[in-house]
């Protein structure tokens, strides 16, 4: 047996765009064992929900990522419909679902960019990040701000799109719809991109289950599951199939999530085209008594927030679970045994995001 | 690829050389905001609204005060405002300090022929 040795990856590393600690026990350069460690941008803003109204924590809980920030605050409010009974309007719900997609947009074609970057080719992140320029420009258009939206609020939304302005948006979506085929095409057929992906950091169906994966990381090694499917906000009255892949290797989550690109824009096309007229928010009295956990799908996979009240107007406690603190058990199944060089392409395969993990 | 290269050789760059050429910017943008201090009747419902506690209200000295490295523009404040002298206006602010943060501004108070809630005047003029 050949000598182990211990190279630490992170918490500062070039293709790593938040701080996670690895310690790779190698022998000679195959990984054999993995040791993560995290709490480095630990800020505390579960225990804000002490401190600030109910109202007001809607703010917090988009803060809590820098990406999904949109789906954080939605999955925030839906639980405190759900515990005080708001009949949300329907265009509100409508709304929330085209943001909901702009968002997943957005963060798939960040990481479809910082995934080139993290193998090494520049050209393809410049170019993906080009066209999340275009997405950003709709969300800011119509809500006010490009990454923090603050468009969802407790019992409706915030900011309506009018209809030209959603006419222009169907319009302008086609011309992304082919930059992104063009893009993307460069991900699925490119031999050094497939050289690079293929056959590496392989999750088995049996192991993304039984260490609980979620999201495109699941989907990509065959365990079909998407929250969407369980008919939160207008998803139910839509028609769409969750994308799965079966190898479970880099090049399967990295075709899941293009194939959701595809997937979301179908969704956007839908939801304008069913939108109802009326109204967009409900007056709200009284203040949250109970608890409950709401579940949405985030463009990593299953965020799970808990809330629970006493019918004051500060909640008594707020606990988030974000798909990449899941994600990490089954990052380190496909770490061990795979190549020192190949451990960035792995790392960024589950599109980790450590602002939401540690909150 | 090759499309995509030989396309970006002959367009223009698809960033702005940004201090010099003014950013991208939408009616709704939410970029700072601004108070108009003749409206202001020190209500202070932006004071109690704000979620990073960033704005200040003083009755008494009938001033306005907001720091701006608190403020996370979430539009709470414009929202609420009774006599909408607040705004927002869609130009992002310029890098501070921490020094420079705090901008404070003597506003009108309460009209006086208002019934106005809890003002200094009143128990002055007991």
């Amino acid at each position: 047996m050949s000598k182990q040795i211990i190279i630490p990856f992170g918490p500062q590393h070039p293709v790593l765009p938040e701080p996670i600690h690895l310690d790779l026990v190698l022998e000679d350069e195959t990984v054999v064992d993995v040791l993560p460690s995290i709490g480095y941008v630990h800020r505390g803003l579960e225990k804000l929900v002490e401190k600030r109204e109910f109202t007001e924590y809607t703010f917090i809980a988009e803060r809590i990522c820098g990406i999904c920030s949109f789906i954080h605050s939605l999955a925030y409010v839906q639980g405190v419909e759900q515990i005080m009974g708001i009949e949300v309007p329907e265009r509100a719900h409508y709304l929330r679902t085209i943001w909901s997609e702009y968002s997943r947009l957005h963060s798939h074609l960040l990481w479809l960019g910082c995934f080139a970057d993290g193998m090494g080719f520049e050209n393809l992140f410049m170019n993906s990040w080009r066209i999340r320029e275009n997405i950003l420009d709709e969300l800011e258009a119509t809500t006010g701000g490009r990454v923090i939206q603050s468009a969802c609020k407790v019992g409706g939304v915030r900011k309506d799109i009018s209809a030209e302005q959603l006419d222009g948006m169907l319009l302008r979506i086609k011309d992304i719809k082919k930059d992104i085929r063009i893009i993307t095409s460069v991900f699925l057929e490119d031999s050094s991109v497939k050289h690079r992906l293929k056959k590496v950091g392989i999750l088995s169906k049996q192991d993304a289950y039984e260490c609980g994966a979620v999201g495109p990381t699941a989907r990509g090694s065959g365990v079909v599951f998407d929250l969407r499917e369980t008919g939160y906000a207008s998803y139910g009255k839509l028609n769409f199939k969750p994308v799965a892949a079966t190898e479970g290797d880099c090049y399967a989550r990295c075709n899941v999530r293009i194939q959701e690109l595809f997937s979301s824009i179908d969704i956007i096309e839908q939801a304008a085209k069913k939108i109802p007229e009326g109204p967009i928010d409900v007056k709200i009295t009284g203040a949250p008594n109970g608890e409950y956990f709401s579940r949405v799908e985030q463009p990593r996979g299953e965020l799970v927030h808990y809330i629970k009240g006493n019918g004051k107007k500060n909640l008594v406690r707020s606990r988030v679970r974000t798909p990449t603190f899941t994600n990490i058990p089954p990052l380190l199944k496909m770490l061990a045994g795979c190549q020192l060089a190949d451990v960035p392409v792995i790392v960024l395969s589950i599109d980790p995001c450590i602002s939401c993990t540690e909150r | 690829m090759a499309a995509t290269a030989i396309k970006s050789l002959f367009s223009r760059p698809a960033t702005l050389m940004y201090p010099v050429r003014p950013a991208k910017r939408t009616t709704v943008t939410r970029g700072h905001i601004i108070i108009d201090p003749a409206n202001c009747i020190t209500c202070r419902s932006c004071h109690r609204k704000c979620p990073t506690g960033a704005i200040c209200v003083e009755v008494k000295e009938k001033t306005w005060q907001i720091d701006k490295l608190r403020c996370v523009i979430c539009n709470s404040c414009v929202d609420v405002c009774p006599t909408k002298c607040l705004s927002m206006d869609p130009a992002y602010p310029k890098a501070l300090t921490a020094r420079g943060g705090i901008y404070k501004v003597a506003v009108a108070g309460p009209k006086k022929k208002e019934p106005a809630p809890v003002t200094v005047e009143s128990p002055k003029a007991e």
